[in-house]
């Protein structure tokens, strides 16, 4: 898995993520911090975590309190978080027990300012409460999420696949999906399935 | 049970489902719809199936309507007849090939899905400031060219399927003179790969900025043309003023940006409240009306394309000769292209430079082409306002030379949920109108 195609690299250079950052977070990410604690009296059970990254600021949330979470960012004052953007899937199968990650953007227009708010479910029990009730553009999202990733978004009023056919099998951007294809046979020439080709071998 | 009758295609099909009799009608064959459901007892309802193939429903959508009389109670869309996985795919090519991919996306902008996706490399990679100034300004040219093209195809196929066929034909003959400039400044109409992380595939070849210059001149008494073709039209008019109405609470639920959030009387536009790639430095005003509807969409894109060509001219008037690819060459992609005989490829300079004096200039260029730089891991979100509204980009590195995952939040896709809340108890021929003022583009949709 170290992205050599050309083969003869063997040498695997990784860094990992921040894994946590500590206060002060700098910026005005503190005054994010100070208005969700005011707001949330139980931050500490709600939160798990928060990121400062690359100028941004990642809120990781218990899956069990997400809704009570995004409620206090759209509906707090200092927050007044009215814009999500959607919700992104990605599957991190090393990670035991939080196999799966969902990144939720918001915006505030009237703070001009955003939060990025992250929440984990293990591949045993991909439950995550849905947000619709209380951002409604999130409908298309967590239905196209479930569709890619297999994440079941509890409370979603018609969580059906969006892109993928309905009588698919699999969620194809999980990461132990493989990439399409079939093997083709054109003019007697077998042509291998794209993740067996050479140059997609990781 | 099916009664196709093959020897007469044209004429009413009918079938008997579980869900009750279902017609395909082929055109021509109303009358024997309405006389077979006359002979049946009263119908509760019915379900018209509009799309996927369509020449109103502005692509691949699929528009699911439940009708009583014309008016539509229920309007719904199936999606999905443009899926790709190209956010699949490009879990398996490097961060450059990445460009190739996601210039696919939402065809009509395939320069702000360019940028947006190297900004975000850009960001994880931490060298958003080092960007060279030229290849910032060509970036903000390129995108508003394209801003006026995607506009003009929306004032176009938006006329076209309202009845308005001379806004067609106008509006694809100004987009075609958008799209020469295209063509010799990237080789491409469309699909361009142009935009690349770091900076730009190749710079402005000559006479480009006077191509841009003369375009400049042309397009706004055409502009004009087009506009004055509808501004004032009482047939557009009547088919799009209170169409497809939809408020600033509604848009904020629905997570609506762009015209159509503008269109509601809140200016809110990422390049003048977040801005990227210097926009802060150039001139122009965010157009806003206070209708709403399909009608104020219409005359801020048209306000738009002439905020456009204003930031365009600054981008002429700015632009000086030097690098358009960051210094770093761990990053810049090592090819220098030139024109030769046989088209355009790598310039001999550089080719007889690693294949003649520097074996370690060779071993650099075929390591980065082939296996590409490595991106820190951790993960960003960018968003850039595209024609269509908030075009946001996550994506995920793991530390290799590859996307661990990338994700477009195109607006498209949020924005066509709109749909039921614009059409729902308006006229089914509103729901043209409406769909067309939003302005989805499938390919952008489905991804």
């Amino acid at each position: 898995m170290n992205g050599d195609t050309s083969g003869y690299g063997g040498l695997v250079v990784r860094n990992d993520p921040i894994a946590a950052s500590q206060r002060p977070f700098g910026g005005a990410f503190d005054s994010i911090a100070d208005a969700i604690e005011a707001a949330l009296p139980n931050h500490a059970q709600v939160i798990t975590g928060v990121v400062i990254d690359r100028d941004q600021m990642i809120v990781q949330v218990q899956r069990d309190r997400l809704l009570e979470f995004v409620r206090v960012l759209r509906d707090d004052p200092a927050l007044r978080f009215e814009v999500c953007l959607g919700v992104s899937g990605v599957h991190f199968p090393e990670q035991e027990g939080a196999e799966l990650h969902a990144h939720y953007p918001f915006l505030s227009i009237t703070h001009n300012r955003r939060v990025f708010v992250e929440v984990t479910a293990p591949d045993a029990d991909p439950v995550i409460d849905s947000i619709t009730s209380v951002y409604p553009t999130n409908d298309w999202h967590e239905r196209e999420t479930y569709d890619f990733f297999g994440i079941i978004f509890s409370g979603h009023p018609y969580l059906t696949r969006i892109q993928m056919p309905d009588d698919w099998l699999g969620h194809p951007q999980r990461k132990d999906y493989p990439l399409g294809g079939i093997p083709v046979e054109f003019k007697g020439a077998q042509i291998d399935p794209p993740d067996q080709r050479r140059s997609y071998n990781k | 049970m099916t009664t196709f009758n093959d020897s007469e295609p044209t004429v009413a099909q009918e079938r008997e489902t579980s869900q009750g009799r279902i017609f395909t009608v082929q055109g021509n064959d109303w009358d024997e719809l309405l006389h077979d459901l006359s002979s049946t007892p009263a119908q509760e309802r019915i379900v018209v199936n509009m799309g996927p193939q369509h020449p109103s429903t502005h692509g691949v959508l699929r528009l699911i309507l439940e009708l009583d009389g014309e008016t539509v109670t229920q309007a719904r869309c199936g999606i999905g007849y443009l899926h790709t996985g190209i956010e699949k795919n490009m879990e398996f090519r490097t961060w450059t090939q990445g460009v190739t991919f996601v210039t696919r996306m939402d065809y009509l902008s395939p320069f702000f899905n360019e940028t947006a996706y190297c900004l975000g490399v850009e960001k994880l990679l931490g060298i958003t400031d080092q960007i060279p100034e030229r290849a910032n300004v060509i970036r903000v040219m390129m995108m508003e060219l394209n801003r006026i093209s995607s506009h003009l195809v929306c004032l176009a196929t938006g006329g076209m399927e309202l009845g308005a066929l001379t806004a067609m034909t106008f509006g694809f003959r100004e987009r075609e003179l958008v799209l020469d400039v295209f063509e010799m400044i990237t080789g491409l109409r469309m699909n361009h790969a142009f935009i690349r992380p770091g900076g730009l595939a190749q710079d402005l070849p000559e006479g480009a900025e006077k191509k841009v210059q003369e375009l400049l001149d042309m397009l706004p008494g055409r502009l004009k043309d087009t506009a004055d073709l509808l501004v004032d039209n009482t047939i557009w008019k009547g088919r799009t003023v209170g169409v497809g109405t939809l408020d600033l609470a509604g848009c904020m639920a629905l997570g609506i940006t762009g015209p159509i959030l503008r269109s509601t009387g809140l200016p809110h536009d990422l390049r003048k409240s977040q801005p990227y790639c210097g926009y802060e430095t150039y001139e122009f005003d965010v157009p806003v009306q206070t209708s709403s509807d399909a009608y104020g969409r219409f005359l801020i894109r048209i306000a738009e394309m002439f905020e456009s060509m204003k930031i365009v001219q600054q981008c002429l008037d700015r632009l000086k000769p030097g690098p358009v690819m960051i210094e770093d060459k761990k990053i810049a992609w090592p090819a220098q292209l030139a024109h030769g005989a046989d088209g355009t490829g790598n310039s001999f300079e550089h080719i007889r430079q690693i294949m003649g004096t520097s074996m370690e200039a060779l071993i650099h260029h075929f390591k980065l082409v082939t296996e590409g730089f490595k991106v820190p891991a951790g993960q960003a979100y960018v968003a850039v306002e595209s024609p269509r509204g908030e075009l946001g980009v996550h994506l995920v590195s793991d530390g290799g030379t590859r996307p661990y995952r990338v994700h477009f939040r195109d607006p498209s896709f949020t924005n066509l949920q709109a749909t039921a809340a614009m059409c729902e108890g308006a006229q089914i021929a509103d729901v043209v109108a409406a769909v067309a003022s939003i302005d989805p583009v499938m390919g952008g949709v489905d991804r």
